[in-house]
C-alpha cells in the first residue's frame, strides 16, 4: 500500500514544482526583456558629443533574479493560502470585522472633526487634510455623475474650473446687476461690491454657474453613451481649459488671477487687524486660524455633498439615476424621462464641482489654468473608481489613500506614478468593484432581513 | 361595442430607411387580452415600442381612450398609465427587488397609498417576489425576473399592460405560471393586456383575440380559438414551430 501512495505523492508534487519553475522562468524572461534596455544599457553624451554607453549587467542580473525569486515566493504563498476561496475566517472574527466596518464611517467623521485640534501645530498636516477633503468633495460630486448615473465623465475638472473662475472674477469685479434705463441701450450694468461677504454670496453663484455648464454639456451628449460620452466630456474639459488660457482679457490667460479675496468668518475677516476675528474674540492672531477655518469650511461643504447625495438616492430622481446606470432601455420602457434624469445628474454633479472650485480659489488666493488639467479629472475619476462606484465611504477612503499616498511618496517623486500604477492594477485584480463595491439598497418595504452575502455576491449581479 | 381603449390606424414606423411597420391597424377594447403573434422580425416589438412613443410613428395614428397619443414623448405616455414589460425582461440587476418595483411606480404620478396598494397586488400575484424583496434583481431566476418585470410594470397601476414575449427563455411550467398570472389580472382586475408572443399556442389560448403579423403588416385577425383553428396558423406557428 505504501509504495503506490508515495508514487502518487511524487506524481502530484512534481507537476507543481515544474509549474512554479516554469512560471517563474517566464516571469524572469519577461523581466529580462523589459529591463535589458531600461537598466542594462545606459547611454550618455560623450566628451565630443557622441553617444556613449556603459552596460550594467550586474544590476540587470539582480533584477531578473529578484523577479525569479519573487514569483516563486508569490506562487508558494498562493498555494499556501489555498484555492480561490481565500482564507476562511472564523465566525467571531468575521463578526468583529463587520462591526468595525460599520463603525468606520462614524469613526472617520469624528476623526475628521478633531483633526484641527489634534494637529493644530502642524501646518503641513492641516494643509494636507484640506487638500484631501477637497478631493473627497470632488470625488463625491463626480460620484453622482459616474457612480450613480453611470455617465462616464472625463472632463469633471471643467466644472471645478468654472467654479473657481466664477468666484475669482466675480469677487474682483463685484456682482454685475443689470438695470433698465430710459435711454439706449436700455440696460446698464452696475457692479455691486461684495466686500467681506464675497465668498458667501458667490459660493452658491459659482455652484449655479457650474450647474449651468453641466446642463450645457449634458444637452449635446444626451444620446451618447459609454466611450463616446467619455470622449466628448474629455473634449469639453479641454475646451474650458483652452478658453481660459486664450481669453486673456477676462481670465488673465496663463498668468492666472491673483489676489482673490480670502474667505471671512461670516463677514469677519481672519486677519491680524483690529476688526479681525482674533481681535474680536480676544486671542492673539495666528495664521493657523484661517487654516482651521478653511478646514471646517471644506469639511462642511464635503458633508453637504454627501448628505445631498444620500438624500437624493432615496428620492425618485436618485433611483432613476441608478436605474439609468443599470439599463437605460429599461428606464425608457418604464416611462422615465431620460432627458431630465441625465441633465439633473450632470447639473448636480457639476454644481458640487463648482462649490469645490470656489473653495479652491479662495484657499489658494491664486488660480491659473495649470490647476485644471486633464490630470485632475483623471485623479478624481480614479478616486471614484477605486472607491467603488457609488459608494460614499469608499470614495472618501480612496481620496485619503490617493492624495495621502501621493504625499507619502513625495520623497520618491520619480517612483510615485509607478507605485500608483502598480496599486491600481492590484486593486482592480483583487477588488474589481473598488474598495467598497457593495451597494446598499435604499428601499425597504419589508423588514430589513440580513441576506447572506454569499448569495448576493458578485457574479450573478 | 364599447369604445376601444387603444385604436391604431394605418401606423407606419421605420428605423432609418428600413420600414418596420407598413400600415398597421389594430384595436384593443377595454378588458380584453389581445395577442400579437408573428415570426422574428415581423415588427411585433416595434409595434409595441411605437405605441410607447419610440420609435416615433411616421404616419398613421394611435389613440388611447379616445385621445390621440401619436408623437407624444414616452414619459408622457407612461403617465397616461400605459405600461410595458420590455423584451428580455430588463430588470435592474444591481438594484433590489423592492427598488425595482419602486421604479415602476416612479414614472407615474402615483401617491403613497396607491403604491402600497399596487405593491400588495403584485405580491399576492407573485408571492415569490415577497421572499426576495431585499435581494438584488440580478440574483433572481429567469422566471422570477419575468415576474419582477411584470410586477414592475403593474406598480404604475396601468390601464393597458403591454408584455413583450413574457415566456421568452422560460421553462414551460414557469411560462404557464406567467400566463396564469396574466389571465388572473385580466379576470380579477379587468386589466386590458396586449401580449406580444412567439409562443403562438399559449398566447392564442390565453387571448380573447389575436392578430398575426407578417413583415410589418397585420395579415390575419380573429378570436383566439378562430386563429388556432386556421390551417395557415397551424402550419406557420404551431406544428413547424415551438411545441409546448
Amino acid at each position: 500500500m505504501a509504495a503506490p501512495a508515495s508514487t502518487q505523492h511524487t506524481v502530484a508534487r512534481d507537476p507543481a514544482i515544474v509549474f512554479i519553475l516554469k512560471k517563474s522562468v517566464i516571469s524572469a524572461f519577461v523581466a529580462l526583456i523589459l529591463f535589458s534596455l531600461m537598466v542594462g544599457v545606459r547611454t550618455f553624451p560623450g566628451e565630443t558629443g557622441q553617444l556613449t554607453y556603459t552596460t550594467r549587467f550586474g544590476e540587470l542580473a539582480s533584477i531578473v533574479a529578484i523577479v525569479f525569486g519573487g514569483s516563486i515566493v508569490l506562487e508558494l504563498l498562493r498555494r499556501w493560502i489555498g484555492p480561490v476561496g481565500g482564507i476562511e475566517l472564523p465566525a467571531t472574527v468575521r463578526h468583529v470585522v463587520s462591526t468595525l466596518g460599520r463603525l468606520l464611517a462614524p469613526a472617520l467623521l469624528i476623526f475628521a472633526l478633531l483633526v484641527p485640534v489634534i494637529f493644530y501645530n502642524q501646518r503641513y498636516l492641516l494643509d494636507l487634510s484640506i487638500l484631501v477633503l477637497t478631493y473627497v468633495m470632488l470625488g463625491w460630486g463626480l460620484n453622482i455623475v459616474v457612480g450613480l448615473a453611470g455617465l462616464l465623465d472625463l472632463g469633471y475638472v471643467a466644472f471645478y474650473a468654472v467654479g473657481a473662475y466664477s468666484y475669482a472674477l466675480l469677487a474682483q469685479s463685484g456682482l454685475p446687476l443689470p438695470y433698465f434705463i430710459s435711454t439706449y441701450p436700455f440696460v446698464a450694468v452696475d457692479f455691486l461690491q461684495l466686500g467681506a461677504w464675497a465668498f458667501w454670496v458667490l459660493l452658491p453663484i459659482s455652484g449655479l454657474l457650474a450647474a449651468c455648464w453641466g446642463v450645457m454639456l449634458g444637452f449635446p451628449v444626451l444620446r451618447l453613451r459609454g466611450d463616446y460620452l467619455a470622449i466628448v466630456t474629455l473634449a469639453f474639459g479641454e475646451i474650458i481649459r483652452l478658453v481660459i488660457i486664450n481669453w486673456q482679457d477676462l481670465t488673465g490667460g496663463p498668468n492666472g488671477i491673483s489676489g482673490i479675496p480670502r474667505p471671512t468668518f461670516f463677514g469677519i475677516p481672519l486677519t491680524p487687524g483690529e476688526n479681525g476675528f482674533a481681535a474680536l474674540i480676544g486671542v492673539p492672531f495666528s495664521p493657523t486660524h484661517r487654516l482651521v477655518f478653511l478646514f471646517y469650511l471644506i469639511l462642511a461643504l464635503a458633508l453637504l455633498t454627501n448628505w445631498v447625495t444620500i438624500r437624493l438616492r432615496r428620492l425618485p430622481i436618485g433611483r432613476a439615476w441608478e436605474a439609468m446606470r443599470e439599463d437605460e432601455v429599461a428606464c425608457r420602457a418604464l416611462g422615465i424621462n431620460i432627458t431630465t434624469t441625465k441633465l439633473s445628474a450632470f447639473a448636480i454633479g457639476a454644481m458640487f464641482g463648482g462649490f469645490a472650485g470656489a473653495f479652491f480659489a479662495t484657499r489658494q488666493g491664486f488660480i491659473s489654468p495649470e490647476s485644471f488639467t486633464f490630470q485632475e479629472s483623471a485623479l478624481v475619476l480614479a478616486i471614484v473608481v477605486l472607491g467603488g462606484m457609488g459608494s460614499q465611504l469608499g470614495v472618501a477612503l480612496a481620496a485619503i489613500a490617493m492624495i495621502g499616498g501621493f504625499e507619502l511618496f513625495r520623497g520618491l517623486d520619480q517612483f510615485r506614478m509607478l507605485v500608483f500604477g502598480g496599486v491600481m492594477v492590484l486593486l482592480m485584480i483583487w477588488r474589481p468593484r473598488g474598495l467598497i463595491g457593495h451597494r446598499s439598497p435604499t428601499v425597504f418595504l419589508e423588514h430589513n432581513r440580513a441576506i447572506s452575502s454569499d448569495v448576493v455576491k458578485e457574479g450573478q449581479g | 361595442m364599447s369604445q376601444p381603449l387603444l385604436a391604431i390606424c394605418g401606423l407606419r414606423a421605420a428605423y432609418g430607411k428600413i420600414e418596420a411597420l407598413k400600415g398597421v391597424d389594430l384595436v384593443i377594447r377595454p378588458g380584453e387580452i389581445v395577442t400579437l403573434i408573428g415570426a422574428n422580425g415581423a415588427g411585433k416589438s416595434t409595434l409595441m415600442m411605437t405605441i410607447f412613443g419610440r420609435p416615433r410613428a411616421k404616419a398613421g395614428s394611435i389613440a388611447f381612450d379616445g385621445r390621440d397619443i401619436t408623437g407624444m414623448a414616452t414619459h408622457e405616455i407612461a403617465r397616461l398609465r400605459i405600461a410595458q414589460s420590455p423584451e428580455g425582461r430588463r430588470i435592474f440587476p444591481r438594484m433590489s427587488v423592492a427598488e425595482n418595483l419602486q421604479m415602476g411606480a416612479d414614472a407615474t404620478d402615483s401617491v403613497g397609498s396607491d403604491r402600497a396598494a399596487s405593491l400588495d397586488r403584485v405580491l399576492t400575484l407573485f408571492p415569490r417576489l415577497k421572499e426576495r424583496m431585499n435581494q438584488r434583481g440580478g440574483t433572481l431566476s429567469g422566471g422570477e425576473q419575468q415576474m419582477l418585470a411584470i410586477g414592475r410594470a403593474l406598480m404604475g397601476r396601468p390601464r393597458l399592460l403591454m408584455l413583450d414575449e413574457p415566456s421568452l427563455g422560460l421553462a414551460p411550467l414557469i411560462a404557464r405560471q406567467i400566463f396564469d398570472a396574466i389571465r388572473k389580472l385580466n379576470r380579477e382586475d379587468g386589466l386590458t393586456v396586449l401580449v406580444v408572443e412567439q409562443n403562438a399556442n399559449h398566447a392564442l389560448r390565453l387571448a380573447h383575440r389575436g392578430y398575426v403579423m407578417v413583415n410589418g403588416l397585420i395579415t390575419l385577425s380573429g378570436t383566439g380559438a378562430e386563429l388556432l383553428a386556421q390551417p395557415e396558423i397551424r402550419a406557420a406557428y404551431l406544428e413547424g414551430g415551438r411545441q409546448t
